[in-house]
């Protein structure tokens, strides 16, 4: 069963938001990595690239297919999440711990736009 | 609405992911596309492959007509053996890729892919005129299943009690069960020791409960058939085979007995072998991890030269590998680079069998 963590922000393409001060973690659920499986390839921005909320900023692949990651927030990306480049699965052991990138928030605003964990869960239920 | 196979009800039940392929709703995963991979690679996994199509040819001139359309040679074949080849057209483009069992003199079953049902059947009939044979289609009888894995010959043996001990690898015979023949041959497509066996739609529902019963064999869907199957450099159709991809540029000239007398397309196969083709199917091992697919563009020098047509992180190597329609100039060891979405990696130019196949011959 997935789990959806509290005190996160969730879009509706299923990445979560982890607000520290101003910076954002930026993962996939763990809906979603349910809904992929495996995960064997993560492709990640590098640091000092812009991303734009609503907009790709990288992908997650299964052995299958490749998922667009879209990014719920606008900003500057500040560290990408290395161990994912020799270890992808990781996203599969626990999603929450394993974010993909940390951006510096340009628009914090932005955030009332997302989703709760309760108001994920039922966008989830419904899909 | 797309066609369902007989056992259709049992994957829902097993909780499958159904997906359209070749126009049927198919069984892509049950538990894991890995986990079933390396069920087929280490033990025994089932497959429902009852999409596949047959088509029975009898009569006089069954052999004569066989070896028309057919780019192998059957011609004074056993009984009881398996022949792999293509049906191409007259250009040289290949209609199908196929299986032809010779079962006796003057009667072949003819196995061929799902996705080209349809084109097959009306293209062996147009062939036919003059030709004193008997077609009869014969998708709609048989289910199939296939068995397949280092633990298969002991899993057909003692769960379904069908003898296929003595079989070699591309023989086939028929046993009685149930006053029914079936059908049994030591085929498959993953690169592992296995067998296919085509049977009424009752008696493969039976003989899939006697596999899921028994715990000794693990059902598998069609995305590690699709792993398992581009490990070991076997091509699908649609993607390594097309009406613009020949068996010369595919690497199959093995298969295309260009000595034989005559059969559709032997003239453009031939040129092509003597002058040579523009593109040919290359594998591409990568460096990194990143997924190569379907399509994705492959440059040399920062210059398009061709397209994935299919790739994987491979799951029994740790790998990224493609196999890719390239231009022909381009050599083993040479170094390309594939474009996956904004980024390209480099690879370099290799065979397309990635993992040695392990058929008991």
């Amino acid at each position: 069963m997935a789990t959806f963590q509290e005190g996160l922000y969730y879009s509706e393409t299923h990445e979560y938001v982890k607000v520290e001060g101003n910076v954002a973690y930026i993962g996939i659920s763990d809906y979603a990595q349910h809904a992929l499986g495996t995960v064997v390839y993560v492709d990640m921005p590098e640091v000092d690239d812009e991303v734009e909320a609503g907009e790709e900023f990288g992908a997650v692949e299964s052995v299958k297919a490749a998922s667009d990651l879209i990014s719920p927030v606008s900003g500057t990306v500040v560290e990408i999440n290395e161990a994912l480049e020799d270890e992808p699965g990781l996203v599969n052991k626990d999603a929450f711990a394993n974010w993909i990138i940390k951006v510096e928030l340009s628009d914090p605003s932005q955030l009332d736009n997302l989703m709760d964990a309760k108001a994920y869960e039922e966008f989830c239920a419904n899909e | 609405m797309n066609k369902r196979t007989c056992l259709y009800d049992k994957h829902v039940a097993l909780g499958a992911l159904i997906s359209p392929f070749g126009g049927f709703d198919m069984p892509i995963q049950y538990s894991s596309i890995i986990d079933e991979h390396n069920a087929v690679r280490q033990h025994c996994g089932v497959f429902d492959v009852s999409h596949m199509g047959e088509v029975r040819v009898t009569g006089a001139d069954a052999e004569k007509f066989v070896n028309h359309i057919f780019t192998n040679d059957i011609t004074g074949a056993p009984d009881g053996k398996i022949y792999y080849g293509m049906m191409c057209y007259p250009h040289g483009g290949v209609v199908d890729d196929l299986l032809v069992y010779k079962m006796a003199d003057g009667d072949f079953f003819i196995v061929i892919n799902a996705a080209n049902i349809d084109k097959d059947v009306a293209w062996i009939n147009e062939q036919a005129q003059g030709y004193n044979v008997n077609i009869d289609h014969q998708s709609d009888y048989y289910g199939q299943l296939a068995v397949q894995g280092p633990e298969s010959e002991a899993v057909v043996e003692e769960v379904l009690g069908l003898a296929c001990k003595e079989l070699v690898f591309y023989t086939v015979k028929t046993l009685e069960v149930n006053g029914e023949t079936v059908i049994v041959s030591r085929t498959g497509y993953t690169g592992e020791d296995g067998f296919e066996i085509y049977a009424s739609h009752a008696l493969i529902n039976s003989m899939w409960d006697s596999l899921m019963a028994s715990g000794r064999c693990k059902p598998c869907g069609l995305g590690c058939r699709d792993t398992l199957r581009f490990e070991v450099g076997l091509p699908l159709y649609g993607d390594e085979l097309s009406d613009e991809i020949s068996p010369i540029m595919a690497g199959l000239g093995m298969f295309c007995k260009l000595d034989k007398e005559e059969f559709i397309g032997r003239d453009a196969l031939i040129k092509q072998k003597q002058e040579g083709v523009s593109k040919r199917l290359r594998g591409i091992e990568l460096e990194g991890n990143a997924v190569p697919r379907h399509g994705y563009t492959v440059l040399k020098d920062g210059q398009p030269v061709g397209e994935v047509t299919t790739g994987y992180r491979l799951i029994s190597v740790d790998k990224s590998c493609a196999v890719a329609l390239v231009d022909a100039s381009l050599q083993m060891g040479d170094t390309v680079e594939v474009q996956i979405r904004k980024k390209t990696f480099p690879g370099v130019i290799t065979k397309k069998k990635f993992y040695d196949k392990h058929y008991k011959k």
